[in-house]
């Protein structure tokens, strides 16, 4: 608590302790009245000049000026104690409203604090000074120590470390960066000193592009935003024009009537009205329910541009995706060992062996799957048939790598492979020894990824993609997508894209993942465009919508639920609130509750509804 | 020009106030109130004096919420 709310409470322990204690004494008349006007101005004089200042600036309808009528007016009647009480419970709540914002704002930045305070650059005598990263120019030379943030986006000229992303992508394992190799800012360093070479300015960075995307986030309105805003400008003067006419018409027809009019009794009715009428719960805990949702988002390494995407991606009912890069590795790796005639490894060794020389990118994929660092000692006469493959001494054997060509050559019978990819033979010597499969692979997660969308209340899923269409089959099958359109181009993309929005019906919505490259206009045309493995990619973070700040496809699913999550929490606040308050203005008017149901209603829901935004900022577990 | 400020406020209404009371000001072209950043974004009018003009935003947000502070 800050100092201003530590002042409020002793304010409101010091009257609510006046408050019972005058209620308890046997005072009559003036007394009474003069005592309980001391908790009253105690707890009230704020109100009361807030008020006075409303109406000379001609801005009447607010909060203060309502509940200065409602209390003013409990007064008059000789109600002293709910004078009193309305006032009190009134502090109550915005004591806890404030409280309550600021803690959840204070995790929410604890959450996105990635903004660096300092760079460091090296002085002449080689001492390090500490800079505000605003001021250091392109290209020149930061040093990052452990423990502290990469400020500046860069690349490493010096030195070797592990780097923690968890800030920025929500992802735990650390990365290992050594020279050459491009760093973001945000990351936090974590083992040894790096001397980077910055490739941007600061403002340009990642850091703050994040920071931001983030802040101005809420500043996109969705529907429900708008909807509440609307409601409390209406909301408010309608109840205080139902106040005046509950407090005039019925006594007046009372008395044409001829029977006696019972002013005290409608105006006190209308006094509960004004203590309901204020939309506070819902004015407060609808753009904290978005912000939060965003906020939690964030932390989990999905950054969502706006409070309207929030919504949108809570409808999505189709989510069309592109294959490579998003649900495929983008890189060729060993996918399977057929026909083997020996021990599966041995013939990856072999294999990765005769090819230790070759720099191909195949060759390079061999020597990964088998992960062993090559003997060159153990490998002579290296023979490349350019197009077919190459012919190898391995341990004084024979050994032939390569494709079919190469086995015609060489008058070795092999065995077709009816897997898709590129097969690598192998032939020692003079015999077939089997068969390895080279493929693009798809993401551990991916299969998994496209379960995980189902289970998110996703009706379709569709892949997308410029492969031809043998691949993307067995992809989509593996995969287990509901459809899959290949040999598409760019452009056709798109026109897939719209015949797929037409498809969808009512409030059903589309969302289309790409990993940003290639498909900015496919990410602008859907509902709402996901960018995954953005970091670093300035293009996608422009472009969509949704960012995926790593490129792991399970975080589709787990957008979808973070959205679908605070969307429901901001439906249940408008519901509960709006349905409380009829309620309680139905019952007031028909004299059946007083005024202290009415602010119990007032602050209750508010509490609750406040307490329910929140829980929009947990989503580690969806 | 644009530019954002950090502001201290209490609740929600008290910052849409500010909101409006920053967009009256002159000078000011465009001025929106992020109350759960904190944030003023205030967008100000061509060859606008920008520290008079904030002097004059504070004033008049001082105005409708005497609890309200803009740091610039």
């Amino acid at each position: 608590m800050n100092k201003k709310q530590k002042r409020m409470l002793r304010r409101i322990i010091l009257a609510a302790a006046l408050l019972i204690l005058f209620s308890l004494l046997p005072v009559e008349g003036w007394l009474r009245f003069a005592l309980f006007m001391i908790p009253y101005f105690l707890i009230g004089y704020d109100i009361l000049w807030d008020a006075v200042k409303g109406i000379k600036n001609l801005q009447p309808f607010d909060e203060n000026f309502l509940m200065a009528v409602a209390t003013v007016g409990a007064i008059a009647l000789g109600d002293y104690k709910e004078g009193v009480a309305v006032m009190l419970f009134y502090q109550i709540g915005e004591l806890f409203q404030s409280y309550a914002v600021g803690r959840s704002r204070r995790s929410i930045s604890q959450l996105m604090d990635i903004r660096p305070d300092y760079a460091n650059i090296e002085g002449e005598n080689g001492q390090l000074e500490k800079v505000d990263p605003d001021e250091v120019p392109l290209g020149s030379i930061i040093v990052v120590q452990p423990g502290e943030k990469v400020p500046i986006d860069g690349v490493i000229e010096e030195g070797e470390s592990t780097l923690d992303t968890a800030a920025l992508t929500g992802e735990s394992v650390p990365r290992d960066a050594a020279p050459g190799d491009e760093v973001i800012s945000g990351c936090i360093n974590l083992t040894g000193v790096l001397r980077i070479r910055t490739t941007k300015e600061f403002g340009e960075s990642t850091v703050s592009k994040i920071l931001e995307l983030v802040e101005n986030a809420s500043s996109r309105k969705s529907r429900s935003e708008n909807f509440i805003s609307r409601f409390a400008r209406v909301y408010t003067p309608a109840v205080c024009f139902s106040a005046l006419a509950l407090a005039v018409l019925p006594p007046l027809v009372r008395i044409v009537m001829g029977i006696p009019a019972e002013w005290g009794d409608w105006v006190y009715r209308a006094l509960t009205f004004l203590v309901i009428s204020c939309p506070c719960a819902l004015v407060i805990s609808i753009p904290l329910s978005f912000f939060a949702g965003i906020g939690g988002a964030s932390s989990a390494g999905v950054l969502i541009k706006g409070s309207n995407y929030m919504e949108t991606l809570a409808q999505v009912k189709t989510v069309a995706f592109d294959k490579t890069g998003t649900m495929t590795q983008g890189v060729f790796e060993v996918s399977g060992i057929h026909h083997s005639s020996m021990e599966e490894a041995e013939l990856l060794e072999y294999a990765a062996l005769a090819e230790s020389y070759s720099s191909h990118p195949i060759s390079q994929s061999l020597r990964r799957a088998w992960g062993g660092e090559p003997d060159k000692n153990r490998v002579s006469d290296v023979t490349e048939l350019s197009g077919k493959g190459l012919t190898a001494r391995v341990d004084g054997k024979t050994v032939a790598v390569g494709n079919a060509k190469l086995m015609e050559l060489l008058g070795v019978e092999y065995k077709e492979c009816h897997s898709v990819g590129t097969v690598v033979h192998v032939a020692i010597d003079g015999a077939y020894a089997g068969h390895i499969l080279i493929a693009d692979m798809l993401k551990p997660t991916a299969k998994s990824a496209v379960a995980a969308m189902k289970a998110a209340g996703v009706k379709k899923t569709v892949m997308l993609t410029g492969d031809a269409h043998a691949v993307a089959a067995q992809t989509a099958g593996e995969l287990g997508a509901d459809a899959f359109y290949a040999e598409l181009l760019p452009g056709d993309k798109v026109d897939r894209v719209e015949k797929l929005l037409a498809e969808n019906q009512g409030k059903e919505k589309l969302a289309f993942v790409g990993d940003g490259i290639n498909d900015a206009p496919v990410l602008s045309r859907a509902d709402v465009g996901i960018a995954m493995g953005a970091l670093g990619s300035d293009a996608a973070i422009e472009a969509a919508d949704v960012v995926l700040m790593d490129d792991d496809p399970m975080k589709i699913a787990k957008a979808i639920n973070i959205a679908k999550k605070c969307i429901r929490i901001v439906y249940e606040n408008i519901v509960f609130a709006i349905a409380v308050k009829l309620a309680c203005l139905v019952l007031g008017a028909l004299g059946i509750t007083n005024m202290w149901a009415a602010i119990f209603a007032d602050v209750g829901v508010m509490v609750i509804a406040v307490l329910n935004a929140i829980r929009a900022l947990r989503v580690k577990n969806l | 020009m644009k530019k954002s400020y950090k502001i201290e406020v209490d609740c929600a209404n008290c910052a849409n106030k500010m909101e409006l009371a920053a967009k009256k000001t002159e000078g000011v072209k465009d001025a929106t109130v992020n109350f759960m950043a904190l944030k003023m974004n205030v967008e100000f009018e061509e060859g606008a004096d920008v520290k008079a003009v904030m002097q004059n935003v504070l004033k008049a947000c001082k105005k409708v919420e005497s609890d309200c502070e803009i740091f610039f």
